[in-house]
């Protein structure tokens, strides 16, 4: 194989693994809550928020790692209200969902003109360095340049499968999700493990959204997020529900954007539009094919009340 | 002695109307927050949201501007949803009607007005058809829920605005990512010369008493509330519903369409890339505040345009950052969605 | 010694009292019967006890201490078990995860541990279970072992079972029976709910009859009857509707041919179902529960397809119609399910006509005025106590299915397809919907009526039909129908019967 083309692989799959982080942590996240029983539309604006409070707290810390952490403690927040309206009162889960990514978009850009200001020089801060796992080896030393939160992004993969099917918390969340009135009846708090998988849901995708600002940008940027929570929301369906699943579609699914990224940069005149499309299409093509509730948690969108 | 006792049951009929307007309140207590935190204060704030817009005319007029997509989203939104329908879809069918209102505006030369507005009306309200047709069919003939499908459309939209406007129809002279400017004969007239309000907001008010009518008054408004509130218990008594919700889908697509077709046909004159911004999801805002009635509809639209001009003068005399409209607009949301939740209550007398 | 004592527990919904100063008493290591017709506020006591509702008034002694039981983790704490009707097993999850489910314990799930200690307990308890296997792979009786040994694991003194025999065949009822009077003798305490007088003879020390949900009285066994027990239920000797005596037959209405259909598994729900329904008669189908009713039923009023066979109506071949074109030929449908099949947030008015909407309608306008005219004669000539801009929802049941008959009625239609008429209705409901009912009968109509309740099908049906998993398994007229004869053949005895000689002669 001619060294260009070698080149051009190997920074392809490079990319791959960048693009495919933040949505290994916003699909993690919202596997939480759907196997919960709670679809979160919130996810796109819980991402955007995580990009602004990591970015705030990094960028006046000094501490891109506090911004990481207190961007998570903002997640689970955005997981708590998710709760409040979903779990606690039964409110349409579409429409809270939407309702809360709305709120935590405005609550961001808000927030961020108070902070910075209107200044022409967007701030910006150091963005984490990538760390090198196989040192100079050629090819793989390359791919596996990245960053660590893409490694723990990685990591978390089993880590969310071993929870899900290995823990009780994990049998818990499947119970609630599956059938709330027998959960109920085995003595579980359905509230509260629907809070408690909607804030841990939450914080993961507040980091993913985090690892935008701090790790790959550098800076907060009104289109930071642009519409990645969706193609999550897509990637659940692609995935089956499944957590190692999540982990091959995040792949797939960066992969096309990172080819046309790196086909852009050749100078290819493509109809990169397209690309970025296909995520979304190939979902509702899957759907199609699959039908929905192939595998989807039977209680999911439905609130649980006792009498 | 008698004592009060709060129960779960079916509140009065006269509590719904009124959540909205205790919901305004509460979410501008919450909202208050920001705007001390802006350094501002929260009574000169609101002074600013809510009357200053009203206070000259220019400014009145300008609200009028702001809500006329929104009560055309609203009307989309709270039609399918009146059916059961979740169209989370309307910022993409009004994307659509848009692009086709485009279409049309720039290949039409010298067209007559009588042609080129009515040409804009109907291909706008077809492109919004046509936009919700695939998640429709998908709903109706395998059952796949269309709140997926229509939100993942939404970004589809905006990859295909973003590759025409990058490509196609990409301005010759500015190279500006926006399309060239339609022909004068498709423009919507103005309804008070020199303001920007347009054909649009007339169009919108007629679509919301249609709309009011065909709900309440004919067997198919009947028909489509019946699936909305129960799918089996119309299905049982031998509604069509697939063809029902398909009509309704549809024509909720073509509802939002018009939205986009007015904003080209109305105010920008040519598609932009940021045309939008979020008026289709406004549109489920309002839905909800108006309590999925089109008249509770009119009113939650020219609130919220209300807030959004209100949002930019408070900007403007307080320095307080514009995204305020966006905060107390989705709060509003949430707040009433939690008030909503009252009406499964009511307090009871009991003789103790 | 009492373990559980409750003292005058008030239960309200709405406007509906479910238990009104209800007091109950379980002795420790007896079987305790609570018997009532539906809708008597046995389960709802129940419910109270297990901690799934909130009482509004009075307390719960346990072991003579007075408890707190808000939700079932109290009760479970309290060494109370509840098997309720519908099953609380999660299908997703084998039958080891289902009962780890409400368990503490270390962060991490053993699962390989948890199938040793469920083997353990099944053959402790001598409920025999498979640990490993997924729950919606089981059957309806071998999920209701796995529920109660669900309770029995988590070591609970007192096993409330909610009509427990109401989806078990004959042979499992006894298997089941067998199985509680060897745990009373290990001294288990359990409170039986049912309404079918000969089982609670059979198995119970004590009986508590609930009323109108009114504690009655609490008898023993010894000192009572059967007959005792039904007074005490209903409030009277008989009931107050009866059918006059037989009638010429007219033309046959209904056919059914050859019929198979399938459940929502995709398991053979109705195997080669024939009938036929005269005009003039109440053809009714008498079956437990569960045995392809609902099948039968969902079938005739358009809401499920047959996978073979032919119905014709009138002359008029309805194989596989949609409801829309049932509801066009004017057969007349009152369904099982009530709520599901009236649209509660929609006005009385607009549900009396929903079906028939064509007839108010003129150029796709609806005729309000007419609409609400026609309301106000329906609820003057069916007695429905509502008014008609009420929302059906605020309805109670008996008024619902009032609403429901009025509907159907009111367009006198030659065929009404009805299931459990009365179910869950008070005696003055029930009354008036079965006099309804044999009023279609004289005005000439075929009537298809499936009821689980035998004392209803004996009262009303010209002739009686028996299924039994999936198969009508005998058809015979009225004078010929004792209660222990259909109960035979509602047992499939015949068939099984039929079955073995069928074996014997192929060996």
């Amino acid at each position: 194989m001619s060294t260009p083309a070698v080149i051009f692989i190997v920074g392809f799959l490079a990319a791959t693994l960048r693009v495919a982080t933040p949505l290994i942590y916003g699909t993690l996240g919202e596997l939480f809550c759907e196997r919960a029983g709670i679809l979160n539309l919130g996810i796109e604006g819980t991402m955007f928020l995580g990009a602004f409070v990591g970015f705030a707290v990094g960028y006046h810390s000094g501490s891109l790692w506090l911004g990481v952490a207190i961007a998570a403690v903002a997640g689970m927040v955005s997981g708590l209200l998710m709760s409040l309206l979903a779990v606690r009162f039964g409110v349409n889960q579409h429409v809270a969902g939407l309702g809360i990514t709305m709120l935590w978009t405005g609550v961001s850009l808000f927030s961020f003109r108070l902070i910075f200001g209107e200044s022409k020089v967007q701030p910006s801060v150091d963005p984490f360095p990538q760390i090198s796992l196989f040192g100079d080896t050629p090819i793989i030393g390359t791919i596996f340049t990245q960053y660590l939160l893409t490694y723990i992004g990685i990591l978390l993969v089993p880590l969310v499968w071993w929870i899900i099917n290995r823990t009780r918390f994990g049998l818990q969340i499947r119970a609630v999700g599956e059938n709330p009135e027998a959960a109920d009846a085995a003595g579980l708090n359905v509230y509260a493990i629907r809070t408690y998988a909607l804030m841990i849901g939450g914080a993961l995708m507040a980091v993913g959204g985090a690892f935008l600002s701090l790790a790959s940008v550098g800076a907060f940027t009104f289109g930071i997020v642009a519409g990645r929570g969706w193609v999550c929301i897509a990637l659940i369906i692609f995935a089956n529900w499944r957590a190692i699943s999540v982990l091959w579609g995040a792949l797939i699914f960066g992969g096309v954007q990172a080819l046309q990224l790196r086909l852009q940069t050749l100078g290819l005149k493509l109809p990169y539009e397209l690309f970025l499309s296909l995520p979304y299409l190939v979902t509702i093509l899957a759907l199609s094919i699959a039908g929905r509730n192939a595998a989807a948690p039977s209680a999911l969108l439905k609130p649980y009340r006792r009498e | 002695m008698s004592k009060f006792r709060i129960e779960r049951a079916p509140a009065p009929m006269w509590v719904r109307p009124l959540i909205p307007f205790i919901a305004i309140p509460v979410t501008f207590l919450l909202t208050s927050a920001l705007v001390l935190a802006a350094g501002a204060n929260p009574l000169e704030a609101y002074y600013h949201f809510l009357i200053s817009p009203l206070s000259n005319s220019y400014s009145a007029i300008e609200v009028l501007v702001k809500s006329t997509p929104l009560l055309l989203t609203g009307a989309a939104v709270a039609f399918a949803f009146n059916a059961g329908y979740w169209n989370i879809g309307a910022e993409g069918q009004l994307y659509a009607g848009a692009i086709m209102a485009t279409f049309i505006g720039i290949t039409l030369n010298n067209v007559s007005p009588f042609v080129g507005i009515p040409a804009m009306i109907v291909g706008g309200f077809v492109a919004g058809m046509l936009w919700a047709l695939v998640p429709a069919l998908l709903k109706v003939k395998l059952n796949i829920d269309e709140v997926v499908t229509t939100l993942l459309l939404n970004s589809v939209v905006l990859f295909v605005t973003s590759f025409l406007l990058n490509g196609a129809w990409r301005d010759p002279i500015s190279m500006w990512p926006q399309s060239p400017e339609i022909d004068p004969g498709t423009v919507f007239i103005k309804l008070i010369p020199r303001t920007r309000l347009h054909l649009g907001f007339l169009l919108a008010l007629v679509v919301i008493v249609i709309e009011w009518f065909v709900l309440t008054r004919t067997s198919f408004g009947l028909k489509m509330r019946a699936i909305g509130y129960s799918r089996e218990g119309a299905r049982f008594a031998g509604i069509k519903v697939n063809r029902t919700m398909l009509t309704v889908a549809l024509v909720s697509g073509g509802i939002a369409g018009l939205a986009g077709a007015g904003e080209v046909a109305g105010i920008h004159f040519h598609l932009i890339d940021a045309l939008s911004d979020g008026l289709g999801y406004s549109g489920i805002v309002i839905a909800t505040l108006g309590g999925l009635n089109p008249f509770g509809v009119g009113l939650a639209a020219l609130f919220v345009g209300l807030i959004d001009t209100g949002a930019q003068s408070v900007s403007r005399a307080l320095g307080v950052p514009v995204y305020l409209g966006d905060v107390v607009q989705s709060t509003l949301l949430l707040v009433t969605l939690s008030l909503f939740l009252l009406n499964n209550y009511r307090i009871r007398k009991v003789e103790a | 010694m009492h373990i559980v004592q409750m003292r005058g527990i008030v239960k309200r919904f709405g406007d509906l009292i479910a238990n009104d100063h209800v007091d109950f008493e379980l002795e420790s290591g007896e079987i305790h019967a609570l018997l009532g017709e539906n809708g008597a506020g046995k389960t709802t006591l129940m419910r109270i006890l297990y901690g799934l509702y909130h009482a509004d008034e009075g307390n719960i002694l346990v072991n003579d201490q007075p408890v707190a039981i808000h939700t079932p983790k109290d009760a479970i704490a309290a060494g109370i078990g509840m098997v309720t009707q519908h099953f609380t097993l999660v299908p997703t999850l084998t039958v080891a995860e289902n009962l780890a489910l409400g368990e503490k314990g270390s962060l991490t799930l053993d699962i390989k541990q948890v199938e040793r200690s469920v083997a353990e307990a099944s053959k402790r308890f001598g409920i025999p279970v498979k640990p490993d296997v997924l729950v919606r792979h089981l059957s309806v009786g071998e999920r209701q072992r796995v529920e109660i040994l669900k309770a029995l694991y988590r070591n609970a003194q007192v096993l409330i079972l909610d009509e427990p025999t109401a989806v078990l065949v004959p042979q499992e009822v006894d298997v089941l029976f067998e199985a509680l009077k060897r745990l009373q003798y290990s001294g288990l305490s359990v409170i039986f709910i049912s309404h079918k007088l000969h089982e609670v003879m059979d198995l119970c020390n004590r009986i508590t009859v609930l009323r109108d949900g009114k504690a009655v009285g609490t008898v023993h066994k010894n000192d009572t009857s059967t007959k005792q027990l039904a007074t005490m239920m209903v409030g009277r000797e008989s009931f107050g509707v009866t059918r006059q005596e037989q009638r010429v037959q007219g033309e046959v209405l209904v056919t059914i041919k050859n019929m198979c259909a399938e459940d929502k598994k995709g398991l053979p729900a109705l195997r080669n179902i024939n009938l036929e329904v005269h005009a003039g008669e109440i053809l009714g189908i008498a079956g437990v529960s569960g045995n392809g009713q609902a099948e039968l039923s969902a079938i005739l009023c358009g809401m499920q397809k047959p996978s073979s066979g032919q119905i014709m109506v009138e002359g008029q071949d309805l194989t596989g119609a949609e409801a829309d074109v049932i509801c066009a030929t004017g057969i007349g449908r009152i369904p099982e399910d009530r709520h599901a099949n009236l649209v509660g947030e929609l006005s009385v008015a607009e549900n009396l006509v929903l079906d028939h909407l064509q007839d108010y309608v003129k150029n796709g306008i609806l005729e309000r005025n007419k609409i609400q005219q026609q309301a106000g004669k329906l609820i003057k000539d069916f007695q429905i106590k509502a008014k008609p801009r009420d929302r059906l929802r605020t309805l109670s049941g008996g008024n619902m299915q009032k609403v429901m008959l009025a509907r159907t009625l009111s367009r006198e239609p030659r065929v009404v397809i009805v299931s459990q008429p009365t179910r869950g209705l008070d005696v003055g409901a029930t009354d008036y919907v079965r006099s309804q009912l044999l009023e279609q009968r004289k005005r000439g109509a075929a009537v298809l009526m499936i009821s689980e309740d035998l004392d209803e099908i004996i009262a009303l049906s010209d002739r009686i039909a028996v299924i039994y998993e999936g198969e009508i398994v005998g058809i015979i007229p009225n004078s010929e129908a004792t209660p222990e004869k259909l109960g035979l053949m509602m047992s499939g005895s015949n068939i099984e019967k039929r079955k073995q000689e069928k074996k014997r002669v192929q060996v």
